[in-house]
């Protein structure tokens, strides 16, 4: 499997999947 | 006081960051391809002697300063922000933790490995292989990819840590 980090679209894509996963532990504990 | 530490700190502290993330930026999306590119046609000393170094002073010493700065704003409250004490400090700690690891990406694995692959510094006078300058290359652009990546999740948190954001985001 390909590194996504290798692609410019696969760091945004994992940075938006991360802010996602992120904001909704912060929103469940809050 | 508080005008010095919340007012110019914080502008200071955005100043900085911008600084910072858009060096970091301008490296992914132009200066990695555009090297790719120049490798081809023999034109990458100029961009590895004379632009490379100079972005990455910028970028190293902003942040610093971006990590300092933040720190000085949150004062006595940094150890509750990361240690996520109190519900108010959760979006702001997920920042910090996210600010804290790029800031350590920075000085830990992409400067000594760009001091490597551009021969800056110690490395000026003894330039190491270039099996080593491979690995180098590698560890440095993944690292940058890992802030690239962070930085995402750490400017939405920044943001949605303070004022009307945090009360959008996190009523």
């Amino acid at each position: 499997m390909k590194n996504p980090l290798d692609s410019i679209w696969g760091t945004v894509i994992c940075g938006l999947l991360l802010t996602s996963v992120l904001y909704n532990i912060v929103h469940y504990l809050y | 006081m508080d005008f010095l530490i919340y007012g110019l700190g914080r502008w200071l502290h955005i100043g900085s960051g911008v600084l910072w993330i858009g060096l970091l930026w301008y490296f992914n999306l132009v200066q990695v391809p555009g090297l790719k590119a120049a490798g081809a046609d023999g034109t990458a000393p100029g961009i590895t002697k004379h632009i490379a170094p100079r972005a990455l002073e910028f970028f190293r010493w902003s942040a610093l300063s971006t990590w300092l700065l933040g720190a000085m704003i949150l004062g006595d409250k940094l150890p509750a922000a990361l240690l996520f004490q109190d519900k108010a400090y959760y979006p702001i700690g997920i920042g910090a933790w996210l600010g804290t690891i790029m800031f350590l990406n920075v000085w830990g694995l992409i400067w000594p490995n760009q001091k490597k692959i551009l021969n800056l510094y110690q490395y000026a006078a003894n330039p190491v292989s270039d099996a080593e300058k491979n690995v180098a290359r590698r560890t440095a652009f993944l690292a940058s990819r890992v802030n690239s990546m962070l930085s995402i999740p750490m400017l939405f948190f920044m943001v949605a840590s303070g004022g009307i954001f945090r009360r959008a985001f996190f009523p």
